[in-house]
């Protein structure tokens, strides 16, 4: 049994930052998966990738400016993420362009002036670890700010729910019934740039949508309605947190690519025999009912 | 409360080109009326004015201060995204906004409601079940289910029998009925003028602008249907301002 305990516990308990690392997984995805299920249902997956790309020039001015330090990271990545969102769906209202190509604009725009930014600092060293963050170097102010932006996600969430699921479905009958769809909107935009600086502390820009995405994605496969499904996206990122973390520590790949690679398998798994319209489930669907 | 709705002078479109062209007339509370024309007659728009999310380009659609949200509108089915993870149940509840806003909780009262207007519209058993599953006709039924729930004073349908066959109608008409019993204020878009003839009292026929309103009978006469039918749908990009447009008017003084 000891080889179990070894493989699967005994890191944690040995290493604290092994500990560090699950912890503010464990607040990456409580929040950050049910803003991704969110996204996912608004088509808006390839959104948040492009807003998370947007967060990097505004961290990497931070950087700029004070180094690798949490304050001016931080600021500076939501400052740029929120900019970036609102200025891609005013072009794409202003001007001919649908979303998705201005969105696409903007996130190759930001990438490079990121990694320019960076690069004229920074060593390479730097700039890895902006573009897939540092999971397993996480220290207290750090944790604090992702436990504090978690669970200020988590109320938001709660308070702008009901205008949030009821804008999905009948846009229309929102606007008949109340003003709260634009606000509701507005504040949910806020609370995707603020889980993707979360992701970012955590991943890095590249990879921070990835846990926000990919959990959507399984929950879909498994769950019917809304509320199951959120709770499966959350459940399914710690797994995949946890599965990611053992895979770095074993085979000493690097943590961010491997909660990722881990979120994928859970992904691959979960298309071939999720029960709602998992491929299995298509191939064989078994004898139809009575009734 | 039920006060009129009077329009004065109104003009509804878009890109200050009209849709509906000076319409002007009273609509009493309590009227059961079927807004009947051919396709781009403006009907939706007329009752896009009506519930507020359409501004008028000239005059004035006066709710007798009936709020926006004191008007129950059902559109044309398209507006939905039926493939959101929804329960019929959660749904037909969003009709309660009302009573419920942003945080109420819903409690017993309100589940019995949710569970009475199920059963109103026939949905009985179907409380579980996600709305992508349902049928055309049970979506149908459960839009009606929550309009029923909005307990509005003034209740708008575009075109909801459309595609719905024959025993759906029925039922659906019922709560029609019952909606005009209570004296509520009833507008719905039709095609099928043997159904108008049957169920509607008043009708207004529109062709971008008014062609006959008033009892049914008189507005659906063969002479009327012939004028509808010769409207002109497409709209005149090189159009001059209208004449009758009040601040054009004004303007021209």
């Amino acid at each position: 049994m000891t080889w179990l305990y070894d493989a699967l516990l005994g890191p944690f308990i040995e290493f604290e930052f092994m500990r560090r690392a699950f912890a503010g997984l464990l607040a990456l995805a409580l929040a950050g998966a049910p803003i991704g299920v969110f996204l996912m249902l608004r088509r808006m997956s390839l959104a948040g990738d492009a807003i998370a790309h947007a967060i990097l020039p505004g961290a990497a001015i931070g950087f700029l400016i004070s180094g690798l330090s949490l304050f001016a990271m931080t600021i500076g990545g939501i400052l740029a993420g929120f900019v970036v969102a609102l200025l891609s769906g005013l072009v794409s209202r202003v001007t001919q362009l649908k979303e998705d190509a201005s969105l696409a604009a903007f996130y190759l725009v930001s990438l490079a002036l990121g990694v320019t930014i960076v690069s004229l600092k920074g060593s390479n060293i730097d700039l890895l670890h902006v573009l897939f963050g540092n999971i397993l170097a996480l220290d207290d102010p750090t944790l604090l700010v992702i436990a504090f932006n978690a669970t200020l996600t988590l109320i938001v969430l709660a308070l702008i729910f009901r205008p949030l699921v009821i804008e999905c479905v009948d846009p229309l009958f929102l606007r008949t019934v109340s003003r709260a769809g634009g606000p509701a909107h507005m504040i949910f935009l806020g609370l995707v740039v603020l889980n993707l600086v979360n992701g970012f502390h955590a991943l890095g820009t590249l990879l921070a949508v990835g846990l926000m995405i990919l959990p959507a994605g399984i929950a879909r496969f498994w769950a019917r309605d809304i509320s199951a499904m959120l709770v499966i996206a959350s459940i399914s990122a710690l797994l995949s947190g946890y599965a990611g973390l053992l895979l770095s520590f074993h085979t000493e790949v690097p943590a961010g690519p491997a909660i990722i690679l881990a979120s994928a398998v859970l992904y691959l798994l979960s298309v071939l025999i999720g029960p709602v319209g998992g491929l299995l489930r298509r191939l064989f669907p078994g004898r139809h009912l009575e009734a | 409360m039920t006060v009129p709705l009077i329009f004065r002078d109104v003009t509804l479109g878009y890109d200050r080109h009209p849709a509906v062209h000076h319409l002007s007339g009273t609509i009493a509370a309590g009227t059961l009326l079927a807004v009947v024309g051919p396709n781009g007659a403006g009907k939706s728009t007329l009752f896009r004015g009506v519930v507020g999310i359409l501004k008028p380009l000239a005059g004035v659609i006066d709710r007798g201060g009936l709020a926006v949200r004191d008007i129950a509108y059902l559109p044309q089915i398209a507006d939905l995204d039926r493939s959101f993870p929804i329960s019929v149940f959660d749904f037909v509840g969003t009709g309660l906004w009302h009573r419920c806003g942003l945080f109420g909780g819903i409690g017993r009262r309100e589940r019995d409601d949710i569970i009475r207007a199920l059963a109103a519209v026939g949905l009985q058993g179907f409380e579980n079940r996600i709305i992508g599953t349902l049928s055309g006709g049970q979506t149908q039924r459960m839009l009606f289910a929550r309009t029923l729930l909005q307990d509005a004073d003034v209740i708008v349908l575009d075109e909801p029998f459309n595609a719905i066959d024959a025993k759906t109608t029925e039922d659906l008409l019922e709560l029609v009925r019952r909606w005009h019993d209570e004296g509520r204020t009833v507008l719905a878009a039709l095609h099928d003028f043997d159904l108008v003839r049957a169920a509607f009292p008043e009708t207004l026929l529109l062709a971008r602008s008014v062609v006959a309103w008033g009892p049914t009978k008189q507005t659906l006469t063969d002479a009327n249907l012939q004028e509808a039918r010769r409207m002109c749908e497409a709209f005149d990009d090189q159009a001059a301002a209208c004449a009758g447009d009040p601040t054009n008017r004004q303007a021209v003084s």
